[in-house]
């Protein structure tokens, strides 16, 4: 299964990445592979965009716009002007 | 229970206390322990309780309540180090969250292993919700790896994070501040065996996350009930509106008139909110809204075409169907954006663009055509 393609924000320095591999050990898509020592991206459609990868970078290669993918907290966001919230964390917690 | 989990909780975040064994420290004042804690075991680091890994009945009943209620907001664990089996300093340390169903998935999947438990606090949100919300962070993980004293408990230093939890940790960050260097177990707490039986390797496999039918299945319950929420309230403007006539509100023609409208009303949360979360994979288009504008087309189409639901000549009421309900449908099906594996911010931003002017379009279109309708039965038209 696979979401609207081309919107991903994932940007990949591989200038800076030393092929630690941390980003794929985290990626639960799948994005990236590792190909002489150094990580590309082979699947950049498939990123949801959880900043798992960019979090777990010790060499600053990887910029990725993270949040939530849900429609209830964009709106949210969009409401209150803030950043989308699905209020997962108050008592109403009422998604995911 | 509640009183242990409230002393408890209240000594694992003593501020500068050099040292204390999170939740587990001396049960006190004789408070009903949880079932699913079978004893105690010492370390240097003071008493931690030792977990089952087996669910019980009623841990399962329990299960079903989280899918199906809000029973799942209040379902947590008391945060802090916990034992399964007889671990020994050398055994593994899991990290998991402190909603139930989270510390239930990792603690049932390790029969026969001894491995310590470090439990952070969460809120009682899972792992994958609040590491993209940051409480599943590496400040928590930081805080308990110190707070708990783990490097006495343990002579090494790894930990193992659930994958899952990695967008809220940053691993150099915690090895910066504790010496423990994080290692990412795999997806599913299930592969968790088979992970360390292959000396701590997570296959491909083991690392991507899927979402198979049975998956999206328990989600839709809880994809029905908000939607089932507003659903009083619908009626009633239907029943309303139906019932409206020059000389007051008839009963006879608010139900014979919203009978119809509220019988598509319900096939049309169903479509958006049940069918096309399990046929995902089948329904055409990438875009949440077409999908659901799909289904909750078919969801009119074949009621309004087959059974009659609405009489041939009312063509105002049947247009307003058509633009009405597959565009709640749609609406619907984008809320499970939220609860999907793959879907991210960027397109549901896209989408949310397109497809907020375009229903509040269509919803204009209805309204005027019930308008338009009401003045031909009142003869003003």
């Amino acid at each position: 299964m696979k979401y609207i393609s081309n919107v991903v924000t994932l940007e990949f320095t591989p200038d800076k990445c030393t092929g630690c591999g941390r980003c794929i050990e985290v990626c639960p898509h799948c994005v990236f592979v590792i190909t002489d020592k150094k990580a590309s991206v082979a699947d950049r459609d498939s990123c949801m965009e959880c900043g798992a990868c960019m979090n777990n970078c010790a060499f600053d290669a990887i910029k990725v716009n993270a949040g939530v993918g849900c429609a209830a907290a964009i709106i949210n966001g969009m409401i209150t002007g803030g950043p989308p919230s699905c209020d997962c964390s108050g008592d109403s917690g009422t998604c995911c | 229970m509640e009183k242990l989990k409230l002393t408890v909780m209240k000594k694992g975040t003593e501020a500068e206390a050099p040292c204390c064994c999170g939740p587990s420290c001396e049960p006190e004042g004789g408070g009903d322990l949880p079932r699913w804690i079978t004893g105690t075991l010492s370390t240097p680091a003071g008493t931690v309780q030792t977990v089952s890994t087996e669910l019980s009945a009623p841990d399962r009943w329990e299960h079903v309540k989280c899918r199906i209620s809000s029973f799942r907001t209040r379902y947590t664990v008391a945060p802090g180090l916990y034992a399964v089996g007889k671990p020994v300093a050398d055994s593994d340390v899991f990290v998991s969250a402190n909603y139930k169903l989270s510390f239930d998935a990792l603690r049932s999947s390790l029969v026969d292993l001894n491995a310590w438990l470090l439990v952070l606090d969460t809120k009682g949100i899972n792992v994958w919700c609040a590491a993209g919300k940051g409480t599943f962070g590496t400040d928590e993980l930081i805080r308990r790896i110190t707070g708990t004293c783990l490097e006495k408990v343990v002579s090494h230093k790894r930990i193992i994070v659930p994958q899952l939890g990695a967008p809220g940790v940053s691993a150099h960050g915690v090895k910066q501040k504790t010496g423990f260097r994080v290692s990412y177990g795999p997806v599913r707490a299930k592969d968790i065996p088979a992970y360390c039986a292959s000396g701590h390797k997570a296959t491909p496999e083991m690392r991507t996350v899927k979402f198979p039918l049975m998956d999206r299945l328990v989600l839709t319950p809880m994809e029905i009930n908000p939607a089932m929420e507003k659903f009083p309230l619908y009626a009633l403007i239907v029943l309303f509106v139906f019932g409206l006539q020059p000389d007051g509100i008839i009963f006879r023609d608010a139900f014979y008139g919203g009978l119809p409208f509220i019988i598509l009303g319900l096939i049309a949360v169903i479509a958006g909110a049940f069918v096309t979360p399990l046929l995902l994979p089948f329904v055409p288009f990438r875009s949440f809204a077409l999908k659901g504008w799909l289904m909750g087309m078919l969801a009119t189409f074949l009621p309004l075409q087959y059974a009659g639901l609405v009489g041939q000549p009312d063509t105002l009421l049947r247009i307003a169907a058509y633009a009405f309900f597959p565009t709640a449908s749609s609406y619907i099906a984008l809320q499970f954006t939220g609860s999907t594996t793959f879907t991210g911010m960027s397109g549901v931003k896209k989408e949310l663009k397109i497809a907020l002017p375009v229903y509040a379009v269509f919803g204009g279109i209805s309204l005027l055509l019930i308008i338009a309708y009401k003045l031909q039965q009142w003869r003003l038209l």
